[in-house]
């Protein structure tokens, strides 16, 4: 077991060197001198230019540049943003939680919703129920989410003034933030009804985001469950007599989800890409929006480490799901 | 035993079916798949819609009719038949706006799937001919650019490069080109070990023959396949660049730019903000279903 786990872990180092250069190389990549793109329209002094370039190691040979710079992301510094100043990873941690908030919820109305449906299309295979299931999951999966969020907000927001438009909690309420995540915030703070603004504010927000996932997860589980209930030991338990509920929910789904499960790991890079869509639509204070907002207004460290600090939790999820993987089946431990 | 079998048996000389050409059976199991059918209609319709665009729109798509602002679809009051699905904010009209988008949308698709498909082909076959040393290396780099989200990393190439179609088409065809590479080099390696490659090589056949003449024609398939799906993730990236102004720059009719000027009208009009979604949704959709209808006909496991 600890071996597999030390294989597993061995092969993220060069991945994490590799994701390193490949941010240390765009920023580089970006025409024009670093310190004039930094300075702007102002302009600098060569002296100050000089002063400067010795300053951010600028002078120095590219391979010293980039051990600085991974040593440094090693440590957790990422540089600091051009426009406020502040070190990038601070501003991470601020608006993260705003994303895991959103992200989870999606997750969840995606697990709530797709794995029930592929179960119900797997069982109910060919008839109309199966047919209408795989017609939403691959609508969903074809769904730009930009629009969808757009629609929902019409329909639900603007006509039917079910939901607020935009933001995480009304602006009435005053929320001192004690955890980032406004729900349970809200629940801590002593002012009625904040818990159900933040609610409310969510729903939208996390039906869109978890649209694609909901898809995928959908069509992989009808998928798997049909593999699993066509094997032999389903067909025993099926004539041994056990009500038919208890072979699909204790006999099938058991077996059928450790593909699910895997996909379902999958699904962290569609959300914190969908996150980026959803939150410009939404108005959502989170990492998406910032690293948009980032981009229109050059602060390229920002860019630079929100990019790495998502490719790095990528990696971190993908290795996870392979361990727990591992775990659960002792085949793949096993092999090579 | 009956009488017609006899009469079969004596009248027709007994001969075996004459077997389907590979592109009879490839469109017998294809059009059995109703969905794939209908997928492969809308995109003739949209090919169409985009090449012969100057016919078919009614409008120029940067004509502004300064006395028709926001103006409803036509079925509704205040609509107008000479503006089909209505104007936009500076009064253009939206169906020709989504017309002359489909022309870019599908330029983008095949500009951008051709790039990655021949790179990806290149590096792909080059993988998984030498193996060793070159192999990993190559894999490596695109397990690094698998751990990106694909449209966050077409996001950091254009942040870099500077928003515009061509870039925008460029970073599509970076981010979609470990697929084809995973793709080539697997099927590389299954047929690098068949008899035919080795007599080939016994032979004489030069490297570079054995590549693309050989091995390339065995593994396309799956690459077919990949590229029809590869169509609809460029288009919606495309369109998702657009929205967030990475893309296309106002005033070209791209679908994702018009959702995202069509922004602050959603409260008062709907259909600039409805129907260019709806177009990026059914291109999508019917290139989805165009690629799972040529995986069920393409590959040979399914077809039992």
């Amino acid at each position: 077991m600890f071996q597999f786990i030390f294989r597993r872990l061995s092969l993220v180092i060069p991945t994490f060197l590799g994701i390193t250069l490949l941010t240390f190389t765009l920023i580089r990549l970006i025409p024009g001198d670093p310190i004039e793109v930094m300075a702007g329209e102002r302009g600098v002094s060569a002296e100050r230019h000089a002063e400067l370039s010795a300053q951010l190691g600028f002078d120095q040979p590219l391979y010293v540049q980039y051990y600085h710079y991974v040593t440094g992301v090693l440590q957790g510094d990422l540089g600091n943003s051009l426009i406020t100043r502040e070190p990038v990873m601070k501003e991470f941690l601020t608006l993260f939680p705003a994303t895991i908030e959103l992200a989870v919820c999606a997750a969840i109305f995606a697990i709530l919703i797709g794995l029930p449906a592929g179960i119900f299309a797997a069982v109910k295979r060919g008839t109309v129920i199966d047919h209408s299931v795989m017609t939403f999951s691959l609508t969903g999966y074809s769904m730009p989410i930009f629009w969808w969020a757009l629609l929902l907000m019409l329909v639900f927001s603007v006509n039917l003034g079910w939901t607020p438009v935009s933001g995480r909690i009304d602006v009435v309420y005053w929320i001192d933030d004690v955890t980032g995540f406004m729900l349970i915030d809200s629940l801590l703070s002593d002012e009625a009804g904040a818990f159900t603004s933040a609610v409310s504010h969510l729903i939208l927000p996390s039906i869109v985001l978890g649209t694609i996932p909901m898809a995928v997860i959908a069509r992989m589980t009808r998928s798997s469950m049909l593999e699993v209930l066509s094997e032999d030991y389903i067909r025993t338990a099926r004539a041994k007599g056990i009500a038919p509920w208890r072979v699909i929910v204790i006999h099938a789904l058991r077996n059928a989800l450790i593909p699910v499960i895997t996909v379902i790991g999958l699904q962290v890079g569609i959300l914190l890409s969908g996150a980026i869509l959803t939150e410009t639509v939404f108005a959502w204070p989170g990492i998406g929006k910032w690293l948009i907002e980032s981009i229109g207004r050059r602060d390229y460290p920002v860019v630079q480490g929100g990019i790495l600090i998502v490719a790095c939790i990528i990696i971190v999820v993908n290795l996870l799901v392979d361990i727990t993987y591992g775990i659960v089946n002792p085949r793949i431990r096993h092999s090579r | 035993m009956t009488t017609s079998t006899e009469t079969s048996t004596t009248d027709i000389p007994l001969t075996a079916p004459t077997p389907m050409t590979p592109l009879q059976e490839f469109w017998h199991y294809f059009s059995s798949n109703k969905g794939a059918v209908a997928g492969l209609v809308v995109i003739a319709i949209i090919c169409f819609m985009a090449v012969f665009a100057n016919f078919v729109a009614p409008h120029s798509p940067s004509d502004q009719y300064r006395d028709a602002l926001l103006l409803p679809p036509a079925w509704l009051d205040g609509g107008n038949w000479s503006f089909v699905l209505g104007t936009d904010d500076v009064g253009r009209d939206i169906l020709s706006r989504l017309i002359y988008g489909s022309r870019l949308s599908i330029a983008v698709g095949i500009v951008a799937v051709t790039a990655s498909l021949v790179m990806g082909i290149l590096l792909g076959l080059i993988a998984g001919y030498f193996k060793g040393m070159i192999d990993t290396a190559i894999m490596r780099i695109v397990d690094i650019m698998l751990a990106m989200p694909s449209l966050l990393l077409a996001i950091a190439i254009v942040a870099i490069l500077g928003p515009s179609i061509v870039n925008a088409a460029l970073a599509i065809s970076i981010v979609s080109l470990p697929h084809y590479v995973r793709l080539t080099r697997a099927a590389t390696m299954a047929e690098m070990s068949r008899d035919y490659v080795t007599s080939s090589r016994v032979i004489g056949a030069s490297p570079l023959r054995l590549m693309f003449i050989c091995i390339l024609p065995n593994c396309l398939a799956p690459l077919i396949v990949q590229a029809t799906l590869g169509f609809s993730s460029a288009i919606l990236d495309m369109a998702a660049l657009g929205f967030l102004g990475l893309g296309a720059q106002p005033p070209t009719p791209e679908w994702g730019s018009m959702l995202a000027d069509a922004l602050q009208f959603v409260q008062r009009a709907w259909w600039v903000v409805t129907f260019p979604g709806l177009m990026i949704l059914i291109t999508v959709l019917a290139f989805n279903l165009m690629g799972d209808g040529l995986r069920d006909a393409l590959d040979p496991k399914l077809k039992q």
